[in-house]
């Protein structure tokens, strides 16, 4: 039971880890996108969306490449640290942010988006700062965009599997998470224990998309 | 001290242009007339800093909000701004909405209970305000805005998007405003029935300029504004009831020591708001005698002016005020009239627009 337990703790981890930071990050770069008339808009969003149509596999060899001890990000992490960013835990979590990345900014971007501007300048005209309005007005009216941000972010990295594969390896406690847990026990045969997971991961997908679905209705009719 | 909003701003856009250079009066409510696309809008988001690309200067008594080297943001205007839509914040309910801007904003002429009071929301406090008609919601707009505790408030067409009823519902909210709260009110609309009823004084706009500033008797006069002109075209009298008929249901109103029968029951003394329509008053040399017409003012002729094809508009000097006739060229021609003739006018209705505010 320890071996089923400890991947799926390990990817539960990696995964509200990774969705803290991505919404943390993600809504900045939301907002900038949503309200933004610079002519570099559709290139960011462009290297936004990537990871939704690149192969897992090709963003994990750059990953693997540029934090690697030889990469830009890995040479300085080791000279910081003295220890390596591919196959840790750490650099797991940073390719997971990027690999995650269009799943919490886009909806954020389509909830502030759909939020306009109105509110935000009936707040600032009432003496909220710019920052003030964002929080007071802005982020609970776009409530639904942030839990579409969350659940999605969550999910997709728990779901990961080709970028782990290639920058994380397959370290139990480490970067052995249970889409890898999974894979390693097909390819032993042993499908009582793929299944065991598998089955778990489905269940625990449909509950997360269940309640958010749940979530959203009661956002939307309050917020309506 | 000056006691004006002095504003002078030009925005350009790739199909607009906004020129503007008006003082506007730090009393009362001003109203900003014109049609559609004219630029009223665009002005008071200029005024309240919500225009990136603007470039003016905005003083507001003796306070300047902007000029070359600084612009106050946003939220150090301290204005009201009342927008078409109320604008609620949905995940609020009707009090915190209200209390939104008192909390950011300083100490001012206004507190929460009067403001409840004056817009008669005190019922409506714990509602969510998706629960509010159009009127409610936008009388909650009202009242959230000054409790910011405005130099001045600009309200943008605030009752444009309701229906009749729900309008008729509003109007006498802004007439207790207007007569209980010594700020100043830019009022945008493109109605002239609203404006007649509301305003002290009056901008005309058009493609992003001001085309006529004054007081709202003085403005209306000008026949010279096709805004004004036609249909629409037609005075304001400032008078005072002084007697009535409640079995024939008219008062008698008095301006200027002249007297006429107005429809509907007033109290005597109470200041009325009257609309007389260019096409509702004839002109005529001499008294016939019996007629339809209750009243019969005698009147100079001030000036005549072409108005479309086949009408003029004559202006009258009636005591010390004016009205404007609208006459066919063919009877100007038949009665031989010119300037400076003493006429009778017969004004065939009357409309009570509003009691104005006492004056401050």
């Amino acid at each position: 039971m320890a071996s089923t337990l400890g991947p799926l703790l390990l990817s539960l981890q990696l995964a509200a880890l990774t969705t803290v930071i991505l919404v943390v990050l993600g809504t900045p770069l939301a907002w900038w996108l949503s309200r933004t008339r610079s002519r570099l808009k559709p290139a960011i969003q462009a290297i936004v969306a990537l990871p939704i149509v690149l192969p897992p596999t090709v963003m994990g060899f750059y990953l693997l490449i540029v934090l690697g001890p030889y990469g830009a990000i890995g040479r300085w992490w080791v000279e910081v640290t003295g220890e390596a960013l591919t196959f840790s835990f750490t650099g797991l979590v940073i390719a997971s942010c990027f690999y995650s990345l269009p799943f919490a900014v886009q909806p954020l971007q389509s909830a502030f988006d759909a939020l306009g501007r109105q509110e935000v300048e009936a707040a600032r005209t009432l003496g909220a700062s710019e920052l003030d309005a964002f929080f007071t007005i802005a982020v609970p009216l776009s409530a639904p965009g942030f839990l579409t941000a969350t659940v999605l972010s969550f999910a997709h990295t728990l779901g990961e599997f080709g970028v782990v594969l290639m920058v994380g390896g397959n370290i139990p406690g480490e970067t052995r998470v249970v889409s890898i847990a999974i894979y390693d026990h097909v390819e032993s045969l042993d499908y009582a224990s793929a299944h065991q997971m598998s089955i778990i991961l489905v269940l625990f997908a449909f509950a997360v998309m269940l309640s958010m679905f749940l979530a959203n209705r009661r956002l939307e009719r309050r917020s309506r | 001290m000056n006691r004006h909003i002095s504003v002078r701003y030009r925005l350009q856009r790739s199909d607009f242009s906004l020129d503007v250079d008006a003082d506007i009066p730090m009393r009362g409510i001003t109203g900003v007339f014109g049609e559609s696309g004219a630029g009223k809008t665009a002005l008071l988001r200029c005024i309240a800093g919500l225009e990136q690309g603007a470039s003016g200067r905005l003083v507001i008594a003796d306070e300047v909000w902007q000029d070359d080297k600084i612009s106050r943001p946003v939220h150090d205007r301290e204005i009201g701004y009342v927008f078409q839509e109320p604008r609620l914040f949905a995940h609020l309910n009707v009090r915190q909405n209200i209390e939104y801007g008192q909390r950011r904003g300083r100490r001012g002429e206004v507190g929460f209970d009067e403001a409840v009071e004056l817009l008669g929301l005190r019922d409506l406090l714990d509602r969510r305000v998706d629960t509010l008609s159009g009127g409610e919601a936008q009388r909650v707009a009202i009242a959230r805005a000054l409790l910011r505790s405005p130099r001045v408030m600009l309200m943008d067409e605030p009752i444009a998007a309701l229906d009749r009823a729900r309008r008729d519902e509003i109007l006498p909210f802004l007439d207790r405003l207007h007569s209980a709260l010594s700020i100043p009110v830019i009022y945008v609309s493109h109605s002239i029935e609203e404006v007649i009823r509301l305003c002290d004084y009056l901008l005309v706009m058009e493609r992003g300029r001001i085309i006529a500033a004054g007081g709202i008797q003085e403005v209306l006069l000008r026949a010279d504004l096709p805004l004004l002109g036609g249909e629409e075209a037609g005075a304001i009298i400032n008078a005072r009831a002084i007697d009535r008929d409640v079995g024939d249901g008219l008062t008698k109103i008095d301006f200027d020591g002249i007297e006429m029968w107005v429809p509907g029951i007033y109290e005597a003394g109470s200041p009325l708001r009257l609309r007389i329509r260019a096409n509702d008053v004839s002109l005529c040399r001499e008294d016939s005698g019996a007629s339809t017409v209750l009243n019969v003012l005698p009147a100079t002729i001030e000036s005549i002016r072409d108005d479309g094809e086949s009408c003029a508009l004559v202006q009258l000097a009636v005591g010390s005020g004016y009205i404007l006739a609208r006459v066919t060229r063919r009877s100007r021609n038949a009665l031989n009239l010119e300037p400076g003739d003493r006429v009778l006018a017969q004004i065939k209705s009357v409309a009570v627009k509003n009691a104005p505010a006492a004056g401050r």
